[in-house]
């Protein structure tokens, strides 16, 4: 399983990259694992909204589930990937590159600090994969 | 009878489970509440039940022994006898949704052959596996359009002219919600003038009957660009066999099509199992509440079918699906696919004119009479049209019982101050005789 | 095995069927109201029976075999109701026609209405509602319509236990209502402790499917259902398991306030595919006054001479209708078809022996199948498809090779606190011969699984279709046919 350590993750599976206000946001390895093959993403958001922490911003729905993909931290979103609507298949094969979500200038920088690293979010998948 | 067991397999049985009698499975239900004396009239052998039911039966007077001119909603066709031949094999009735795509494939290719259908005759681009009927299906148009804008936009405009049921069905599915239904009040307006005032934007829907609860048919580019002008979406609820002659909705530009397929093969049964159809556009698809067949293939590279975009309903979604719904109409959609098939564009088309000309003929013979007058004469209408009439209709229709004609439909019952306008259905099934019948039977009436 | 579509097999110009020319003359059609295009396909009657009846044979059906699918109660359809519902006395009336002329469909609805009022311990029943999830909807909004009447507006929360079906949440939600998941305990009942602490004045309510979907009647229902009615709330019942229960226990008796039916699980009526179903709502006497309308009741009393009069009625602070006309008639004419030729006794028979098969097939398969909840059960139980030393063998893979057998699969992937589950409900209709076959069959699964797993993985093998592509399905979206495409080949029919 892949865990970049260079990214930030919530118990929910997103990640974030943080480049200066910047954060871009996407699901992780082991969540698109858990989905299976992903046909469908719908954005809630588009430019210009602004989310607040834990909200949901989008859905992704596989062939057996669906699930809402929730904003690590509040932001206001510059750019959604919608290239994601045509070719959902991506989150399954690239989901820390070309399957990145959203784009947004994070506005609470203090709630970076509240998520998981890499290590501690990999004891995470694991101490799900033991359940 | 239906449970097969001997004695000394039960007894097997119960050996193997470890217990004395079947009595010992209950012991979780508190003795107080175990074994009530249920008051049950005595079991009936087959003989003696169907001997039953057709005593129950045989106390109606049916449509076909009356000379019916009743629709509303639900209307008097032939249905060719293929149809019900094929309803009864086993293989289809006792079959459930079919959730095991390899041993199910009759009934889903049954059912996207069903979509293509309703797809084709609405004039749309996709069609569900069908609602429970006109009336939910048009409940669930509103549910679509409320979630299509997120709950941004509450506001939906429906014309009073929608069937009655289905107005009333619509306002108690969205009791809890915040959904705000408004109606024009001037079914006597022969235009849309007033139902285009109400479009604001915090329009989500504009419903409209095509034909209407009073037979009419209009041309519907107006309202749909009224409706789309506002940025709302567009719903039209008909009846499947004027689409045989009329355009179709997709040709105006609607956004979903709904309405009631009792017409297409399904018999009146007192009011059911009916046919909900569904249609939408593409762009449209995952806000479509229902089952969903697609095409795909298997591993052996055969073309085949199967559920799909399951993801968005109940059993994977549960709160947060935008219906709760998890049946189809499957052997009453099976019905229509067949009776479709079996008509063809050209049967389709000659039901429909049919029904257009025996109705305009019966319109022309009643309203010679004296005292009676089309209610909406400069309307254009399909099989079915509201007729003035000099007395008030519910004596008119008790007037016409005792010579053992159905008369139509009162519309008082739905519209205050049309106590004297009749609602009058033809089809196919009435013969010139009959509406000379009726056109006699209506002459005795006299003023009030 | 493949069959072609009804649009291939189109010849234009070809008829099923036609209709007399009109005996009236024609009247001008209205000037650009008429449509230039009908694609609709063309066939002969012959073509066209030959067409479905090939597909029929694709189905796997009760009909044709044992269809042991969990929550859906798949017994034997008696072959007499598809007659009653078919005489002409019923087939032929029109839902709005004078009540006069309906007297017999009327009597029939009023004493289906009593018979299961009989059977759930309810005041009244509506018999409207199309289906189960449209019962439940309507016994949602008939709660909520209680408490709005009592001015308690702040009740919002509705209870589901997490083995509920998805229905129950989607209902809640479309209601209007917040839904609250409450956790299962250690034997598959309903967390009592969990539950208690959610007992507050916003509670509207719960919903309880009892026996559960575990397949378990809930050791403590007498007591959730009084910690419920303490904090004000009403009980839901999802009445989907009824099978089990029949003349045993009557869940008004046991303090469910609304309950709806399932008359094509319970009581025989066909699935047809998919429906129609019917699903009726009984509530107890505080209630009564909100089902929605209209109801069939007496409205003259018999007398010596005359028979009682019956008519619609609609009570006064009804929800309003969930459907139109008066709800799936020719599902109510098997229903009380059925019910008729069981009598009180007979239905306690049926749900005996529903246990019966049930607890038969559960302690033969835990000799190779984990049970989660290892306990009498009630109609069905709840099976782990996976073990430990098969860890690719997954509860798909069993459910796909059972087909081979002749089965249709147990239900899968619910409920969702079982991981791997295999739900199975035999029903009574089944002979022990036939769940023998099946405990066989389950048992050679059980060996592949571990001496031949690949066997399993590529199953079905003799099932006219193999795994079908799911996700190719729903990424390519292709939901009817190209009609601008002219007829395709016919593939190997």
């Amino acid at each position: 399983m892949n865990i970049p350590s260079d990214l930030r993750y919530t118990a929910n599976d997103e990640w974030i990259k943080v480049e200066g206000n910047l954060g871009t946001v996407g699901i992780t390895d082991y969540a698109q694992e858990q989905l299976s093959d992903v046909v469908y993403v719908e954005f809630f958001v588009e430019e210009g909204t602004t989310i607040k922490q834990g909200e949901a911003f989008a859905v992704v729905e596989s062939v057996k589930a669906a699930a809402d993909i929730y904003s690590p931290v509040s932001g206001l979103v510059t750019s959604i990937n919608e290239a994601l609507m045509n070719t959902p298949e991506t989150v399954n094969d690239n989901p820390y590159g070309e399957a990145w979500m959203i784009k947004l200038e994070i506005s609470n920088p203090s709630e970076l600090d509240k998520l998981l690293d890499a290590s501690a979010y990999e004891k995470h998948c694991q101490e799900r994969a033991g359940e | 009878m239906f449970i097969p067991h001997t004695d000394s397999e039960r007894e097997e049985m119960l050996r193997a489970i470890g217990v004395e009698s079947i009595e010992a499975l209950f012991q979780d239900i508190p003795e107080k509440q175990r074994f009530p004396q249920l008051e049950l009239p005595p079991a009936l052998k087959e003989m003696e039940v169907a001997q039953e039911l057709q005593t129950f039966a045989s106390i109606n007077e049916t449509s076909n022994e009356l000379t019916s001119f009743l629709g509303a909603g639900a209307y008097n066709h032939y249905i060719p006898a293929a149809v019900d031949s094929i309803l009864r094999r086993g293989e289809f009735y006792t079959a459930y949704t079919p959730y095991q795509p390899e041993v199910s494939q009759g009934t889903l290719q049954a059912i996207y052959e069903y979509q293509s259908l309703m797809a084709a005759l609405t004039g749309m681009e996709v069609s569900n596996a069908s609602h429970y009927d006109g009336a939910t299906a048009a409940a669930e148009a509103v549910s679509m359009a409320y979630h299509h804008f997120r709950g941004k936009r509450t506001k939906m405009v429906i014309s009073n002219a929608l069937h009655p049921h289905y107005r009333e069905t619509i306002r108690t599915y969205h009791r809890g919600s915040e959904v705000k239904i408004v109606e024009d009040d001037k079914q006597h307006s022969e235009k849309f003038e007033r139902l285009a005032d109400l479009i604001d934007e915090n329009t989500a829907l504009v419903y409209v009957g095509y034909p209407d609860f009073f037979g009419r048919l209009f041309d519907l580019t107006d309202i749909a660009n009224s409706t789309h002008g506002a940025g709302a979406l567009f719903a039209v609820s008909v009846n499947p066999i004027s689409l045989g002659l009329f355009k179709p909705p997709g040709e105006f530009g609607a956004d979903i099509v709904t309405g009631e397929g009792q017409p297409l093969g399904i018999p009146l049964s007192f009011g059911g199992p009916y046919l909900g159809i569904f249609t939408t556009r593409k762009e449209h698809v995952r806000r479509m509440a229902g089952r969903l067949v697609g095409e795909t293939i298997d591993t052996r590279g055969q073309r085949g079918y199967v559920l799909t975009l399951t993801a968005r309903e109940q059993h994977i979604r549960r709160e947060r699906a935008t219906s709760n719904i998890c049946t189809n109409q499957g052997l009453m959609a099976l019905a229509a696919t067949v009776y479709l098939s079996l008509l063809g564009s050209g049967g389709l088309r000659q039901v429909a004119e049919l029904c257009y000309h025996k109705a305009h003929y019966a319109a022309e013979k009643l309203t010679a009479l004296p005292g009676y007058s089309l209610t909406f004469p400069e309307t254009p209408f399909f099989n079915e049209f509201a007729l003035r009439c000099p007395r008030q209709v519910k004596d008119i229709i008790a007037f016409l019982l005792e010579h053992d004609v159905l008369g139509g439909y009162d519309l008082g019952q739905d519209y205050p101050g049309m106590e004297h306008d009749m609602l009058v259905a033809v089809t196919e099934m009435n013969s010139r005789e009959e509406i000379d019948l009726l056109a006699d039977r209506l002459a005795e009436v006299s003023y009030d | 095995m493949t069959e072609p579509l009804i649009f291939e097999l189109s010849s234009p110009g070809r008829r099923g069927v036609t209709f007399p020319e009109p005996d009236v003359p024609r009247a001008p059609l209205p000037v650009g109201l008429t449509r230039t295009i009908l694609p609709l396909p063309e066939l002969s009657e012959v073509d066209v029976i030959r067409h479905f009846t090939r597909l029929s044979q694709l189905n796997h059906a009760v009909d044709t075999g044992f269809y042991p699918l969990g929550s859906c109660t798949m017994k034997y359809n008696p072959k007499v109701n598809e007659e009653t519902c078919r005489f002409p006395g019923f087939l032929q009336l029109h839902p709005l026609q004078p009540f006069i002329t309906v007297q017999g469909a009327l009597a029939l609805m009023y004493h289906l209405q009593e018979m299961l009022n009989e059977i759930g311990g309810y005041a009244a029943t509506s018999l409207q509602p199309a289906a189960g999830a449209h019962g439940e909807l309507t016994g949602v909004l008939i709660i909520l319509a209680y408490l709005r009447d009592r001015g308690e507006t702040q009740r919002n929360k509705i209870l589901i236990p997490d083995s509920a079906h998805g229905t129950n949440p989607a209902t809640s939600s479309m209601s209007g209502l917040t839904v609250v998941q409450i956790p299962s305990d250690k034997r598959g009942n309903v967390d009592l402790e969990a539950l208690r602490a959610e007992c507050d004045d916003t509670l509207a309510g719960l919903m309880i499917t009892n026996p559960n979907t575990l397949g378990l009647f809930d050791e403590h229902l007498g007591e959730i259902c009084h910690a419920v009615h303490q904090a004000g709330g009403l009980v839901y019942g999802d009445g989907a398991n009824l099978n089990a229960i029949m003349g045993i226990s009557r869940p008004a008796d046991c303090g469910i306030d609304v309950m709806h039916f399932n008359l094509h699980k319970t009581f025989s009526t066909p699935h047809g595919g998919g429906g129609p179903g019917s699903g009726p709502v009984g509530v107890a006497q505080h209630l009564v006054d909100y089902l929605p309308g209209p109801i069939v009741d007496i409205i003259e009393k018999s007398d010596d001479d005359l028979p009682p009069l019956f008519s619609f009625v609609t009570p006064p602070k009804s929800i309003g209708r969930v459907k139109a006309f008066h709800g799936h008639f020719g599902v109510f004419v098997r229903a009380f078809t059925y019910i008729l030729m069981h009598g009180a006794d007979g239905l306690r028979r049926v749900s005996e022996h529903a246990v019966l098969n049930a607890n038969y097939l559960r302690v033969h398969l835990r000799e190779r199948y984990r049970i989660p909840y290892d306990r009498v059960c009630m109609h069905e139980f709840v099976a782990e498809g996976h073990w430990p030393d098969a860890p690719d063998v997954h509860a798909l893979d069993i459910s796909k090779r059972l087909m081979d057998f002749g089965f249709h699969p147990p239900t899968n992937y619910f409920p969702l606190i079982v991981p791997e589950a295999l739900m199975i409900e035999p029903t009574e209709t089944e002979s022990k011969a036939t769940l023998d076959a099946f405990i066989d069959a389950m048992g050679q699964i059980a060996d592949e699984a571990r001496n031949n797993p690949e066997r399993l993985k590529g199953a079905p093998h003799k099932t006219p279709f193999g795994r079908l592509d799911e996700v190719k399905a729903a990424r390519e979206l292709v939901l009817c046919c190209q009609l601008t495409e002219g007829p395709a080949q016919s593939e190997g029919a």
